[in-house]
């Protein structure tokens, strides 16, 4: 939309999105094209709808009982997901989530990051070792934890914690990676050490992250989206959102004039 | 502040007063309580231990765990001593010294040798329930809480499955006696007259014609019995386990059945024993179900021919006490019997509670969120 100029195709694109919970509609025509090997922070106050499209792009919004797509499209590398045979393992293998509260699981450092792997049938001890020190040592986890790998991973700290399940979901090789306020509940050092990754992230993955934190929008993001009642307001190049946006409610809300 | 001497009290603590009668009375209520359940276990530990304890090595009279149960003969010899022994010693006692010998002849039945019968066949008669109520429960469990659309409908069955646990056992009993044995479906070449209806499968028939009184049909009827509380538990369980470890299982691209194996039934597990225990002692304890399915006051041990075990009756001790109680006269000689059996089958149920205990404590210390 913004970036005109290049030629790559769009990593998601957004096509006059509508969205319900039962009958309530909670997103309104969104329309949005998110470019690979960036980072898209989407930006506005609580229940405007932006973690809501956040989960509709990996389908995992299709167990909550009456959440329903009803109108538009949502492609990935050009694929309609919504296509009958869509297969959603390999779309969520494929589009990767990092969730708000971190959920490793009540298992063994090594078994978290191992789990996706073993999911999708790899069996050789070698190439699993090695997969999870790779993705270990790219979450920047490895030197804390190669010693105790065996140890529950619930004896971490929250943000190692965080990154555990970062690291995780690498795991399994994805293409994007989604972020549901991911450092909404850690403290600022841990909340920067999650930053300094995303942006070391971003040279490989097209990182969506839904976050309250303008100040982390502003410093990690290339592109932001600004949400407000279920509609799209406004979509640009951060700097700009930030220091010069063009919609008034935008203004107000970076400001800090409501929100 | 104004006034601050209105903080200090004038006079009798009412307050206190009436503090301390409401706790007298609670407690008071509490201790009674545990004072009528420390008699009924005193008596049962005081009639009941000398059978199976000794004072010298082994400590535990091994012969009453192990032995089969006979005949109580009582008598006296011609010197005019008074011997009690079971029929096997009895008549060895007879081939010895002949019948002659014998005066002021009396027997008990069931009250000699051991219980070893009654043991071994509620201990089948419980595993067998169990395994039976814990496939079916878990399975409804695992629909209910996972697959289901949840609605009025869903709660509505909810609603009947609790409801089911509150049946009084003696129902059970008998519809256990009317499906299981005289209705359910067997393969047989030769169906019995009183069949329902029997369906010809070219080789053999299928015919509902029961499953008779035999263990498989009592351990049926414990299994429907303790299937409410094994599917309520389990779903509670299921339900407490985060929803955030299912939407990560998911997100990483894993089908709904690999999450619930891996990620949702592990760690439901702890909850799903604590169910089982509960039910474990109810159906090794309820007498009613299996007076009409299964139980039968004398039997060779199960295995005398493992291969219709299934098919036939066995002891049980709730049943076994209940014919010691009810079905023969007491007196001095069979309280041995009778407080014994209820002795060792409250210490069999303490020792299958403390080992559920410590097992669930052990798979709950490993699985902490």
């Amino acid at each position: 939309m913004v970036n005109g100029s290049t030629t790559t195709p769009p990593a998601i694109a957004i096509d006059g999105l509508r969205f319900n919970y039962g009958a309530k509609q909670v997103l309104h025509d969104i329309g949005l094209e998110i470019l690979p090997r960036e980072i898209t922070a989407f930006i506005g106050p609580s229940g405007c709808g932006k973690s809501t499209l956040l989960r509709c792009f990996n389908r995992i919004n299709d167990r909550i009982p009456g959440a329903k797509v009803t109108g538009g499209a949502i492609r990935i590398a050009g694929i309609d997901i919504a296509r009958p045979d869509l297969d959603i393992q390999m779309l969520r293998r494929r589009v990767g989530m990092v969730f708000q509260k971190w959920n490793p699981f009540p298992k063994s450092i090594y078994n978290n990051v191992a789990y996706g792997l073993r999911i999708h049938g790899e069996k050789d001890s070698k190439t699993l070792d090695e997969r999870v020190e790779y993705c270990l040592r790219r979450v920047a986890l490895w030197d804390d934890v190669k010693d105790r790998l065996k140890a529950s991973a619930f004896g971490l700290s929250g943000g190692q914690q965080q990154r555990l399940c970062i690291a995780r979901t690498i795991a399994t090789k994805p293409d994007i990676i989604l972020m549901d306020e991911p450092c909404s509940a850690l403290d600022p050092l841990s909340t920067l050490k999650v930053e300094e990754l995303l942006l070391e992230l971003k040279r490989e993955y097209t990182i969506v992250i839904v976050t309250h934190n303008l100040a982390q929008a502003s410093r990690c993001s290339d592109k932001t989206a600004f949400f407000y009642l279920g509609k799209l307001i406004e979509h640009g190049q951060t700097h700009k959102m930030f220091s010069n946006p063009s919609v008034r409610q935008t203004e107000e809300y970076v400001s800090g004039a409501f929100g | 502040m104004e006034n601050p001497e209105q903080l200090i009290r004038k006079g009798v603590n009412h307050g206190r007063l009436k503090a301390g009668f409401v706790k007298g009375f609670l407690g008071g209520l509490t201790w009674g309580v545990v004072l009528v359940a420390l008699l009924i276990f005193g008596k049962i530990c005081w009639d009941g231990a000398p059978t199976l304890l000794k004072p010298e090595f082994p400590y535990l009279d091994i012969g009453f765990l192990t032995k089969e149960t006979e005949t109580l003969h009582v008598f006296d010899d011609s010197a005019g001593t008074r011997h009690s022994m079971p029929a096997s010693e009895y008549h060895a006692w007879i081939g010895n010294n002949g019948t002659e010998a014998v005066f002021n002849e009396q027997t008990y039945a069931y009250s000699g040798g051991g219980i070893a019968g009654p043991i071994i066949g509620t201990a089948l008669l419980t595993g067998l329930s169990i395994v039976i109520a814990l496939f079916f429960g878990v399975a409804a469990a695992i629909y209910l809480s996972e697959y289901a659309k949840q609605g009025r409908f869903i709660n509505l069955v909810r609603l009947a499955i609790l409801n089911l646990a509150g049946v009084p056992s003696i129902v059970f009993g008998l519809f256990g006696f009317a499906v299981f044995v005289l209705a359910a479906p067997v393969l047989t070449g030769d169906p019995a007259d009183r069949t329902l209806f029997s369906i010809p499968l070219g080789f053999t028939y299928l015919s509902f014609q029961g499953w008779n009184s035999s263990l498989i049909a009592g351990s049926a009827t414990l299994a429907c019995m303790i299937l409410p509380v094994i599917i309520t538990a389990s779903e509670e369980s299921l339900r407490a386990v985060p929803q955030g470890f299912r939407e990560a299982s998911l997100a990483l691209g894993a089908t709904r059945w690999h999450t619930i194996r891996k990620c949702v039934l592990p760690f439901a597990l702890p909850g799903i024993l604590t169910s089982s225990v509960l039910s474990l002692a109810r159906a090794a304890g309820e007498t009613a179900p299996i007076m009409f399915t299964a139980a039968v006051a004398a039997k060779e041990l199960p295995w005398a021919n493992p291969a219709v075990m299934l098919q036939n009756q066995v002891q049980a001790l709730p049943y076994h006490i209940y014919t010691l109680a009810a079905r023969i006269p007491t007196s001095e000689y069979t309280q041995r019997a009778q407080y014994g059996s209820v002795f060792v089958f409250l210490m069999m149920i303490f020792l299958f509670s403390a080992v559920s205990m410590i097992l669930r404590h052990r798979v709950r210390s490993k699985l902490k969120w």
